[in-house]
């Protein structure tokens, strides 16, 4: 393809795509797969696989195009069908054997099997198939608006011409030829943009400070280092629309000034890496990153870096130290790095989400954006909600919604009956909220409130089967292996916090610990350097005051009620919701359990191990969590 | 285990490639474990040497990094996410599931280096939790006798 | 650049643009406690100890990091602050030997002195301690590691003022310690010994081998002087005790060192009380005698009477045979069949005066000197 010099090129560009598109929409069959990195986990790739030899059988003239995620986590993997002029039509939890029969009675037929589809997405037509629901009928994604995951899962990521066909680019077109930098900015500002990281700090704030910085050259970053345990938000962005990023981070070089661009990504995400390099290559095919973009007489270029596996390279003098191939160790700020980031010049660090929003504002305009969210916190949140929960994927909604809304409308609340114990926001720093706080809306003011934080956007719901003291701990494992170790407060204050937990863990705990809990969790806040340490007690203290009650059985009565610590409990089968179908008798390993057939069984507690097997397999909910001392009181002696 | 010779030749492109360039220290090293599997010492002395880092902050540099391996690791790697939602899933149980079988360490390798276990925090396949890597291979929903199953067809 | 006026704990203070809190207080001998930081090394922002209140700002702020800017009002010394302070301290003794009584740096350490100042009587917590075996071969500097608080300042010292890069931090977080080259030994690395991690280590991690044990700062005596070496005319201060040198430290404000010194000027002192030093002149037994030199073959320099016999003497007749010699030679085989080699050790005037006796009163341009070898 030939290099746009202008923005009439640009523009023609567009149009030839979208009519490309339409017409592929309109005459052609295309069976689209979700191939992100949970789909392929999910088997997407057999699945692929079975669909080519399928289509060569039946001998379809279909073309098979890959996607990103769509967010849809629990229902991969995912292919949608679109024929001539209709609707894309989605099928869910495909699995290599249900494909002959999908393609055969979808395409042979013309026949939809209605018990495996999802939905109906419409395509550029507007058409709809009756009798199929739409997306946005269905709970999943009703409640959703979708900016930043806007092309996720519906463009080809690979495709430059999918994201120009969906206006791509658009937003740099007019920044170059129709707004200076101050303009940009200040649409920015007035958009209400907060940082996507997690700080929430003022994006076009933070721009200002950069473009006013004396020093040159000037640096843009960004920051795909998602490290948190329970993310994936940035990891969907980079491998299901790349081209938002790309173009976000060049209208922030042009608003600051910058020439050039790093994209720290984390190695972890291969598949990410993979296509952004790809989206790189093509918008310096087509002249919109390199020399002199569209013929504007701005340059801009982009590297991208690899993590090498440190959490606190999330942390932004963290992550430069890393790209100047250093230690990834924080540094105290000021300097920030809008005045003395990477190799001691001006440098603007953004998550992956607030460039693939940017790009967005400056095509719709501020107004736009600010009007969706609440007033101090503009725009939507993405999150990705996963842990006890029955529709685990990537949920982008509106700021203000409640806790409530995602976990039960959007997430389909609890599965197997559990109980819904907390909910866990801003990663391994956040903090967990408890039944009382599901009504809090969501967004940064609100949630830092409350006891949590909205962090890069992890969602994890728990319910009774969790120990929050156990889950506490395990945050504090994360936290502290992940400690740069180079303040005080957070190298030792962080082993200390994790040994306190480990001992009412174990069963050694004593009622002192819990006040030992707050005096190092409130010394590591005050103390620390970075955010790393400031924050690492939030998980610890946010379960201490909504949970309070789980410390003190752990410590005052050895027990652990969700029957998780080890020793701190045993399993007792309650004889009157047991009916004896002995499902419990075989995996147990020390054949610890008796009864006749129909008759309520019983657990001989010499023999019994604790190791949950019984209890994972009952599905009455006979098997109970006790107090261990209760039987201890009535062991013979 | 003893030292073994490796051939720092196989380093020349990568030093060359890199020459000149400021902080490129972690991307060698990285390319260099791809090399070898891991970073041997002969290694570490050539990439010090050729791109003028003391060998002390080299080390430095290299032990901060969780990817980087200084001992060498088996023929398999087994990957067990435990970030937050593989946890919550049941992660640890695949640890020893894997660990029991093996007669292994996590974090470690078996005394003939056939399988490395090794656990991660997040591969960012949450939606599908528990997750593990067999070889680079992602497998989502993972249980421990299917993990088991799955290492063992191994050869 | 311009002067920045603000105040520190009320009192009002003027000090150049661009320094940070702690560079203004120690102008002003107002003190701050730290831990890693070194007036003659970059900051670091890594103790915490210098935490100091500033108003309007939520958070506490690292004075030794943290720039001044006009009408600044800073606290240096709150019950939060104090109660922060603490905190860290108690910290870092939990990982810390509880070995005052016979630790070399005792009187001598700024972790003691803190731990005093703070009231940290106990080890208050219960956990892990690291215990490091302290067997680093090398000849010069004891490592301990178990003392060591990670303050970094070694590893700035060795690049910022060496420019040898021989330390460096390895692993992290808690796991972290002070490391040499392939993870070895000091002297497996690029260290040359310049002991200027010795000097600024705060406690008693970093000590030099050939002073344990011979005596705490507060029995020596403090004696700046020139090291003998070379040239350069490093100032140095010598911790002496009984009338021995115990231990070299840094003269920080010596000119021409500013407190560097090589391996020898630290460590190589051990000539001054060495038993085979020689402070009298001694020449052989039979130049004194006047006699020509005899056969080597049996030479026995130990036995009385032998004429290869060493015999003290004074300067005026070791001097006057030097010189006789000398000129007889000059006499004998031309002054081309002599050369002169002068020491790094002498003056620059001592030298002068070399040259002009070769060239001047011998007559040859072989001269040369040990510095060039």
């Amino acid at each position: 393809m030939p290099v746009l010099t202008n923005i009439e090129e640009l523009k023609k560009l567009q149009d030839k795509a979208r009519a490309e598109k339409a017409d592929r929409e309109e005459n052609k069959t295309t069976i689209i797969l979700g191939m992100g990195t949970c789909g392929i986990a999910a088997g997407a790739n057999d699945v692929a696989a079975e669909i080519h030899s399928e289509l060569k059988k039946h001998k379809i003239d279909a073309e098979v195009v890959s996607v990103g995620c769509i967010g849809m986590c629990h229902n991969e993997p995912l292919i949608d069908i679109q024929q001539p002029g209709l609707p894309r039509v989605t099928y869910t939890k495909v699995k290599p054997k249900m494909v002959g029969k999908i393609i055969e009675k979808h395409l042979v037929q013309g026949e939809y099997n209605k018990r495996w589809i999802y939905g109906q997405l419409p395509t550029g037509n507007g058409k709809v198939i009756e009798g199929i629901p739409a997306y946005d009928e269905l709970p999943f994604y009703n409640k959703q608006v979708r900016i930043a995951l806007k092309n996720c899962g519906i463009i080809d990521p690979e495709s430059i011409e999918d994201y120009l066909a969906s206006g791509g680019y658009g937003g740099l077109s007019k920044v170059l030829f129709e707004m200076d930098q101050i303009d940009v900015i200040e649409e920015l500002k007035d958009s209400g943009l907060r940082g996507r990281g997690g700080a929430g700090f003022l994006t076009g704030m933070k721009w200002e400070f950069c473009m006013r910085a004396k020093g040159y050259p000037k640096y843009i970053i960004c920051n795909a280092d998602e490290g948190d345990p329970g993310a994936f938000m940035d990891r969907s962005v980079l491998e299901g629309d790349p081209h938002a990023l790309l173009e976000g981070m060049i209208i922030a070089g042009y608003a600051i000034g910058a020439l050039e661009g790093y994209i720290y990504c984390r190695a972890e995400y291969p598949l990410a890496i993979e296509r952004l390099k790809i989206a790189i290559e093509q918008a310096c095919e087509l002249g919109l990153l390199g020399d002199n973009i569209l013929g504007s007489g701005y340059s801009f270029n982009l590297k991208i870096k690899e993590g090498a596996g440190a959490f606190v390279c999330g942390e932004e003098t963290a992550l430069i130290a890393s790209i100047e191939g250093k230690r990834g160790e924080p540094r105290p700020r000021p300097p920030y790095p809008a005045v003395s980031g990477l190799w001691g010049k001006p440098t603007n660090v953004n998550n992956v989400k607030s460039f693939a929003i940017t790009s967005q504002i400056m095509v719709h305009g501020a107004e736009w954006f600010n009007s969706i969210g609440t007033k101090k916190s503009t725009g939507t949140a993405v999150f990705a909600l996963t842990g006890k929960i029955e529709h685990t994927g990537l949920v982008e909604v509106p700021m203000g919604i409640t806790l409530r809304e995602i976990v039960y409308d959007i997430g389909g609340g609890i599965p197997d009956k559990m109980k819904f114990k907390a909910v866990q926001t801003g990663g391994p720093l956040g903090g967990c909220l408890p039944e009382e706080a599901l009504d809090t809306p969501v967004d940064f003011d609100s949630l830092t409130e409350a006891g949590a934080t909205m962090g890069s956007g992890g969602m994890i719901v728990v319910d009774q089967e969790t120990c929050m003291v156990e889950f506490a701990r395990y945050f504090l494992t994360f936290a502290s292996a992940e400690s740069c170790g180079k303040c005080v407060p957070c190298r030792i204050g962080g082993q200390r916090l994790l040994e306190v937990l480990t001992r009412i863990t174990n069963g050694e705990g004593k009622s002192e610990d819990l006040d030992e809990i707050e005096l190092i969790s409130e010394g590591m806040r005050e103390g620390s350097l970075c955010a790393l340490g400031q924050l690492t007690p939030g998980p610890v203290i946010s379960s201490l005051r909504f949970f309070k009650e789980e410390y003190e059985a752990h410590v005052n009565e050895n027990f652990c009620a969700a029957g998780v610590c080890a020793g701190m409990f045993t399993y007792e089968i309650d004889p009157v919701l047991c009916v004896g179908c002995g499902l419990c008798v075989k995996p147990c390993p020390e054949d610890a359990i008796t009864g006749e057939k129909k008759i309520p069984h019983v657990i001989n507690q010499a023999q019994c191990i604790q190791c949950g097997a019984c209890y994972d397999v009952c599905n009455l909910g006979a098997v109970l969590v006790k107090r261990k001392h209760e039987l201890d009181m009535v062991e013979p002696a | 285990m003893d030292k073994v010779n490796i051939d720092v030749g196989l380093l020349e492109p990568i030093l060359l490639e890199f020459r000149d360039q400021k902080g490129a220290v972690i991307p060698i090293l990285q390319r260099a474990q791809d090399l070898y599997g891991y970073l041997p010492e002969e290694a570490m002395i050539e990439i010090a040497e050729k791109s003028r880092i003391s060998i002390s902050q080299l080390y430095g540099i290299a032990t901060f990094y969780a990817q980087f391996n200084l001992e060498p690791r088996g023929r398999h790697i087994i990957s067990i996410c435990d970030g937050t939602a593989c946890h919550v899933r049941g992660a640890p149980k695949l640890v020893t599931a894997v660990e029991d079988k093996l007669n292994l360490v996590a974090g470690g390798s078996d005394p003939d280096y056939n399988y490395t276990l090794e656990i991660v925090y997040c591969l960012g396949s949450c939606g599908l939790a528990p997750i593990a890597l067999v070889n680079g291979q992602v497998y989502g929903n993972t249980t421990p006798d299917s993990l088991v199953e799955k290492v063992m067809d191994l050869d | 650049m311009g002067k920045v006026k603000f105040t520190i704990d009320g009192k009002e203070i003027q000090a150049e643009t661009g320094v940070t809190i702690l560079q203004a207080a120690r102008q002003e001998k107002i003190f701050i406690p730290i831990l890693c930081d070194h007036p003659s090394l970059p900051p670091e922002g890594a103790c915490r100890i210098c935490l100091v209140e500033i108003e309007g700002q939520q958070a506490l702020q690292p004075a030794c990091t943290y720039p001044i800017s006009e009408g600044m009002e800073v606290s240096t010394n709150t019950p939060r602050i104090r109660a922060a302070r603490k905190f860290n301290l108690e910290l870092l003794i939990s990982d810390h030997p509880l070995d005052c009584m016979t630790c070399e740096a005792a009187g001598d350490c700024l972790l003691q002195d803190l731990a005093y100042e703070y009231d940290v009587t106990e080890d208050r917590y219960e956990g892990t301690k690291h215990h490091y075996s302290v067997n680093d071969p090398n000849p010069f500097i004891q490592v301990d590691r178990n003392k060591c608080i990670l303050c970094r300042r070694c590893v700035r010292a060795c690049s910022e003022i060496n420019g040898v890069e021989a330390i460096s931090v390895f692993y992290r977080g808690f796991s972290a310690y002070i490391g040499f080259g392939a993870d070895s030994s000091m002297d497996d690395s690029p260290c040359e010994f310049c002991g200027s991690c010795v000097e600024v280590c705060p406690t008693g991690a970093l000590w030099p081998k050939n002073s344990l044990g011979k005596g705490r700062l507060w029995q020596t005596e403090t004696i700046q002087t020139t090291c003998p070496y070379c040239g350069v005319g490093c100032q140095i201060n010598l911790q002496v005790k009984d009338n021995q040198i115990v231990k070299v430290d840094s003269a920080w404000e010596g000119p021409s060192n500013h407190g560097w010194t090589c391996v020898k000027g630290r460590f190589g002192y051990d000539f001054v009380h060495h038993p085979d030093r020689l402070d009298t002149p001694r020449v052989r037994k039979y130049l004194l005698d006047g006699k020509r030199k005899p056969g080597a073959k049996k030479r026995k320099p130990e036995v009385e009477g032998d004429p290869w016999q060493w015999v003290e003497v004074d300067w005026e007749t070791a001097l006057g045979i030097t010189a006789d010699k000398m000129r007889q030679i000059r006499n004998d085989y031309g002054p081309e069949s002599m050369g002169f080699l002068t020491s790094a050790k002498c003056l620059n005037e001592e030298n002068y005066l070399m040259n002009k006796l070769a060239r001047q009163v011998i007559g040859t341009n072989s001269i040369d000197h040990c510095a060039r070898l």
